[in-house]
């Protein structure tokens, strides 16, 4: 059985940690940035699949971080969505340079 | 008496203080006030003179420092000398308290100028009293205060205000002279007490050298105090004090302060003959020097003024040629009529309001008390017989020739003539001649001016009694008991001298009396044949005009060397730096810019980078 390498599963990751982290940091609209991070959030998800097949100690927990994970993520999106809308309410805007409160 | 006498100073310094704090209410009460304290200062250092008659010195002091070893002390001593001066000082500090009730009345700043003449003579008496060099010095410089206050009475004219200035400053150069010097003295010796100094010089714990450096470092104090050459024009302009001022503190007291710090320092100074032969030398050169000048002045108290600079260099020429009892005569006499001259020549400008002697002439009838004081005091200062000023300068003169030194006693005697022809050049262009029209008003000064001068009247006629060839010389004797220095009660001159004296006197009144009272002399004969050197004595040497080019514009030049250095170097290089900084800083504040992506960005760098250098350097950070 012609296996997939391990190095594959991490360059996909890195892959799309990197789209994931590109977007979060240039999208000016709050939505892709929150899919961005949905999709750093899934590049771990494989890292933990790959290592829990691979890995130097083969185990099945790491299958099950990622399932905590997921459930997490999907938690997070529920919470990150819920704040969005809140703030959308406040500053009538989904263009993330309106969020400058900091700065003040 | 004796154990009391550091409440003499007390009294105006009392007198100064409360006329600080209630001057402005209670006006009149609180002019006499200061007069009577000024009255009861004297009384005091009456009965301290009578008591040092029969007693000895008294010196009375406290630990008031200790650093390491080395303790200084304060206190006071009552030594023949210092009580002397303590008399004078506090009698024309008296006489001029009660003068100035009758000349500043009317004055909105009375009680302001009475309490400046309280600090002033208490300045002075404190001076007096020190036991040490120190004290001395402390009181030095509040006797400049206290001057430089009252040349500035009248702040509100301009040449007031710059003689204050000037005469401050003056004086303070010669004051960092006293100040290395007696540094200098208190590293040799290791204490400021005038006893442990001499004691010091008697065991010749101190070098020749040292001495002479020394004496020399505090006789430039003295030049700047007394007005001595090249330091002696800040005292001409000092005239622009009120009179009772310059009566006080230009021609009695603080000038003789120079003279008194030389006589209270006397075996210091004898210690090292190179001292005193410049001390000598400067005396008489100022002497002489002054004399000519005084010679052209056209205002009467500038010609005061450079009448005092020439007596003040008689005192100095006597102390410098070993004449300690006949430079402290005559300082006490030159106390006197100096005091009484400008307190006559305050009347006169009280009466007519002018201090140009042009515009004055023929008050002789006019002024009845003042002008025979006048005359008397003239009298006393050009050396006329059997009157004070005769008998100390005699001294002087007897000092100047015993010591062998010829060419000091030729000047002596031809500033003595000059001194006459002056005084008398003034007296006549001032009470003699024709009595002007806008004189027609004059009156009289009150009582309060005319008394002080009928006392200092009568001691310019007597004061000389208390040392003369004749009658005993009780002050020389009394003087020189117990001094360290080697230093003679009288010396027996050749009779001539004194002829030369009187001859020189007379010739000099005689010639003032052909050209301003007869005129049979053109008063034009001088200067129509030497207009140059006419010309350059009436601008007193060009003196001022020579400071102002070397000192005046030298240190403005430098300054603005240093001015561009400033601004275009130490700036730049600050501006350099805040430009940098600030720069930074506008880069950094770029960052902050409120969007939390650049955020994300700025630590996601930072954390690559952190990762990079850990991967470089194999984790060994």
């Amino acid at each position: 059985m012609s296996s997939v390498p391990l190095s594959a599963y991490l360059t996909l990751a890195i892959i799309l940690f990197c789209i994931g982290l590109y977007g979060a940091l240039t999208k000016k609209n709050t939505v892709i940035v929150l899919i961005a991070i949905e999709l750093m959030l899934n590049a771990v998800n494989i890292n933990l699949v790959a290592f829990s097949k691979y890995g130097m100690m083969p185990s099945i927990d790491g299958q099950i971080f990622a399932l905590f994970a997921i459930a997490v993520a999907a938690a997070e999106a529920a919470v990150g969505l819920a704040i969005l809308i809140a703030i959308y309410r406040n500053r009538k805007s989904v263009n993330v340079d309106d969020y400058n409160s900091l700065k003040n | 008496m004796m154990e009391i006498a550091w409440i003499i100073p007390l009294f105006p310094l009392f007198s100064f203080l409360v006329l600080l704090i209630f001057g402005r209410k209670w006006r009149r009460g609180q002019i006499d006030f200061a007069v009577i304290l000024s009255l009861v200062s004297f009384i005091c250092a009456l009965l301290v003179l009578f008591a040092r008659f029969t007693q000895e010195n008294v010196k009375v002091e406290f630990i008031w420092l200790t650093i390491g070893e080395t303790q200084l002390t304060a206190g006071f001593e009552v030594n023949q000398l210092n009580a002397l001066m303590l008399v004078i000082v506090s009698l024309v500090s008296f006489l001029v308290h009660m003068y100035s009730k009758a000349y500043m009345e009317g004055d909105e700043r009375i009680t302001v100028f009475f309490s400046y003449l309280g600090l002033f003579t208490f300045a002075m008496l404190g001076l007096v009293l020190s036991p040490n060099l120190l004290q001395t010095y402390i009181f030095w410089e509040l006797v400049g205060v206290g001057s430089f206050l009252l040349i500035g009475f009248y702040f509100y004219k301009e040449e007031a205000k710059v003689a204050a200035k000037k005469a401050f400053i003056m004086t303070r150069i010669g004051d960092v002279g006293l100040l290395i010097g007696m540094i200098l003295l208190f590293w040799q010796v290791g204490s400021f007490e005038y006893d442990e100094i001499f004691a010091a010089i008697s065991a010749g714990d101190l070098s020749e050298t040292m001495a002479t450096l020394t004496a020399i470092l505090i006789f430039i104090g003295a030049v700047g105090k007394s007005g001595q050459f090249p330091l002696h024009s800040w005292l001409p302009d000092a005239m622009e004090g009120p009179t009772p001022v310059s009566a006080l503190i230009h021609a009695a007291t603080m000038v003789a302060a120079g003279v008194y710090l030389v006589a209270a320092l006397y075996p210091l100074f004898a210690y090292s003959e190179v001292a005193m032969l410049t001390i000598a030398i400067v005396g008489g050169f100022t002497a002489i020097f002054a004399a000519t000048i005084g010679m052209t002045q056209k205002d009467i108290k500038r010609a005061l003024a450079y009448s005092t600079v020439s007596q003040l260099g008689y005192m100095m020429l006597a102390l410098g040629v070993g004449g300690y009892v006949a430079g402290v005569f005559h300082l006490t006499t030159h106390a006197f009529f100096k005091a009484l001259l400008f307190l006559a020549a305050g009347s006169v400008i009280h009466a007519v309001h002018t201090q140009d002697i042009e515009k004055m002439g023929g008050l002789w009838k006019k002024m009845k008390w003042t002008a025979p004081f006048f005359l008397i005091g003239t009298m006393a200062i050009s050396g006329v017989p059997l009157l004070s000023g005769f008998f100390s300068k005699e001294e002087i003169l007897v000092s100047a020739w015993v010591s062998g030194h010829y060419l000091l006693f030729t000047l002596a005697i031809v500033a003595a003539f000059f001194t006459a022809f002056y005084m008398f050049r003034l007296f006549f262009l001032v009470f003699g001649g024709e009595e002007k029209k806008e004189h027609s008003m004059v009156k009289e000064s009150s009582n309060w001016m005319t008394v002080p001068m009928l006392v200092l009247a009568l001691l310019a006629i007597v004061a000389g009694y208390i040392q003369t060839p004749w009658f005993g010389t009780f002050l020389g004797d009394w003087l020189t008991t117990g001094i360290a220095a080697n230093v003679h009660g009288h010396l027996d001159g050749p009779l001539w001298v004194m002829i030369v004296a009187t001859v020189v006197a007379f010739l000099g009144i005689l010639l003032a009396w052909l050209m301003y009272s007869k005129k049979v002399i053109s008063r034009d004969w001088f200067t129509s044949r030497a207009p140059y050197t006419y010309q350059l004595v009436v601008n007193k040497y060009y003196i001022d005009e020579v400071y102002q080019y070397i000192f005046v514009k030298g240190s403005r030049f430098v300054s603005q060397v240093l001015h561009f250095v400033e601004v275009y170097l130490i700036e730049g290089l600050i501006s350099l730096v805040t430009i940098t900084i600030r720069q930074l800083s506008m880069l950094g504040s770029k960052f902050q810019n409120g969007q939390t992506q650049l955020y994300g960005t700025v630590a996601f760098v930072g954390l690559a980078i952190l990762i990079v250098v850990f991967a470089l350097t194999g984790g060994g950070l």
